[in-house]
């Protein structure tokens, strides 16, 4: 990657370009518990399912969508974050990674693995931008919402 | 930025933006390329001295003062509907409202003329291409008071189709036409002067959204027949919180106030209030005194500089923008429109218009993403957003390379 790139990477990692041209778990799940999350501002919209299993624990996750890069690799990242996690465990994780998203850090996210923060790091670049913070939590917004039983999320 | 070639004779683009103070600005240590004006543009020293020099030296409250300062504002705060009135040719100072904003007219107009003089079962026609402050203001009149709403469309080119305004107004039901004279989103003109004319053959009335129209070229109501014609301040080089509403002195009388309150009337009792005369019925409360001292300044500077150098300014970075973006593989321009000012939407195949808008951020460049607050255009269009490049007076040819040549590296990086 030339210099005139450098100024680039700090918010498209390569990480989030690659989740964003190839989004992992993109399909639907059926009789899943189900979201849409709707930016009004930019017209990002997402779709997550979300399939719990014995005990509790999320066995499947995945989404569908259009967007721009940054809101399908958050959506993307998520899905692979949330396996194996209880309802608690997921919800404690959107509340870490919407602090992340808004400050770069988060230094006091008790309770959620860090490996999973870790994973989830390279959108930190994404609180440089006011503007853009929305678009990596859509999904999170519509996960959460899909975890209440509610239908629909939106960033407004 | 070094332009060699002056774009347009006898106008030295360097020289006008030497008084924006902005544009020596830098953002994320790049000098800034402000490509965004169309969503508000920025301001020269004349109006910035204008309006600092009231609040330090020659500020009260308009219009009931009987004191030396209050006389003095009010005359600063009268000189802008004058200054309006010229800017529009209108027949008199009278038919300049002082709003907040363009929405603000719109509003009046929906509200004063729609409850006020349109009747139930009469339509208003608007066009597929009309921002949202063009477009919500009719359907909460036509949710409120059986108005019907009607949609003209807009041509595969991206024009407004003739046909299709002439279809909805053949039954005769439309009693308002309200349609932009520039679309915020593909720089498109409508015929302003062919909209009247079938608008009156039709016994409609006729308003313009010339929230950029009027910032790009020089209007004239008269000549158009505009029964109304609404305009924003900070578009135009002038401060927020004031927007121009002309209408035809007859008109005006005939509609109710819109809102209620202080120096829109002559007297009240709890009985009952008597309105002021127009323009003030539409003027209630304390005024934007100070946005209309700069939006007086931001149109005696255009005038100055004067629309047929600043058109052709316009003209010559639009066609160069045109040239150099048709250049790149992957981007595609929205619309083809034979009369079109500077504004420019386009989609990179590559990348979605928030990642490029972002991208070119990165690189010192402002351009805006996103619907332009124009969903049902967006949705005509089979686009859920793009990116928009919009000139003004002090853009310049290497502003316009600049962005061509980090466009190119926007698509190379999301190779």
């Amino acid at each position: 990657m030339s210099e005139a790139f450098a100024e680039l990477r700090d918010l498209y990692q390569e990480v989030i370009l690659d989740h964003g041209r190839h989004p992992r778990n993109f399909r639907r799940l059926d009789g899943a518990l189900h979201a849409k999350g709707d930016n009004p501002m930019c017209g990002d919209r997402v779709e997550v399912w979300l399939r719990l299993g014995a005990g509790g624990r999320i066995e499947d996750a995945a989404f569908q969508g259009r967007g721009c890069a940054i809101s399908m690799a958050s959506a993307s990242l998520m899905t692979e974050v949330l396996r194996g996690k209880t309802r608690d465990e997921a919800q404690r994780l959107a509340q870490a990674f919407r602090t992340l998203a808004r400050t770069g850090a988060c230094p006091a996210c008790g309770g959620v693995h860090a490996e999973d923060i870790e994973r989830l790091q390279p959108l930190a670049g994404v609180a440089e931008y006011p503007s853009r913070v929305k678009c990596a939590t859509l999904a999170w917004h519509a996960m959460e919402a899909a975890l209440r039983g509610e239908g629909s999320a939106t960033t407004e | 930025m070094n332009d060699a070639l002056p774009v347009a004779a006898g106008f030295d683009v360097q020289a006008i933006r030497a008084e924006f103070p902005i544009l020596t600005e830098t953002v994320r240590g790049r000098p800034l390329v402000f490509l965004d004006s169309a969503a508000s543009a920025q301001k020269p020293r004349a109006v910035i001295a204008a309006m600092v020099h009231a609040m330090e030296h020659q500020y009260a409250n308009v219009h009931r003062g009987l004191h030396w300062m209050s006389e003095r504002t009010t005359e600063a705060f009268e000189a802008c509907r004058d200054a309006a009135a010229r800017f529009l040719n209108a027949a008199s100072r009278d038919e300049i409202v002082l709003t907040r904003n363009a929405t603000e007219a719109i509003n009046l107009v929906a509200h004063s003329y729609g409850r006020g003089v349109l009747r139930p079962g009469q339509a208003v026609l608007i066009s597929a291409m009309e921002h949202h402050s063009n477009i919500v203001p009719w359907q909460m009149l036509r949710d409120a008071h059986g108005i019907d709403l009607r949609v003209a469309e807009v041509t595969e080119a991206g024009e407004l189709d003739m046909d299709s305004v002439a279809a909805q107004l053949a039954d005769g039901k439309v009693g308002l036409v309200a349609i932009t004279h520039m679309s915020n989103v593909l720089g498109t003109y409508t015929p302003a002067e062919r909209i009247a004319r079938l608008a009156h053959e039709a016994g409609a009335k006729v308003l313009f959204d010339g929230s950029q129209a009027a910032v790009h070229r020089r209007v004239d109501v008269q000549a158009l027949d505009a029964d109304f014609y609404v305009f924003t301040g900070h578009k135009l080089y002038g401060p927020t919180g004031i927007g121009v509403l002309y209408g035809k002195a007859a008109l005006l009388d005939r509609m109710p106030p819109f809102l209620g309150g202080g120096d829109m009337i002559s007297s009240v009792s709890f009985a009952r209030s008597e309105w002021a005369r127009v323009p003030h019925k539409f003027e209630a409360g304390t005024p934007p005194i100070l946005e209309a001292i700069g939006l007086r300044a931001a149109i005696e500077w255009v005038e100055r500089i004067g629309f047929p150098a600043l058109e052709a300014h316009e003209r010559a970075l639009t066609e160069h923008a045109l040239a150099r973006l048709a250049a790149i593989e992957g981007v595609a321009v929205i619309g083809r429109a034979q009369d079109r000012g500077g504004v420019v939407s386009f989609t990179l195949d590559r990348a979605h218009a928030h990642d490029v808008a972002t991208l070119l951020d990165r690189q010192g460049i402002a351009v805006r993403a996103g619907h332009h607050c124009a969903e049902p255009l967006m949705r005509r269009l089979g686009l859920d957003s793009t990116a928009r490049a919009s000139f003004a007076v002090y853009t310049t040819r290497s502003e316009i390379d600049a962005l061509a040549e980090a466009l190119v590296r926007v698509r190379a990086f999301f190779r």
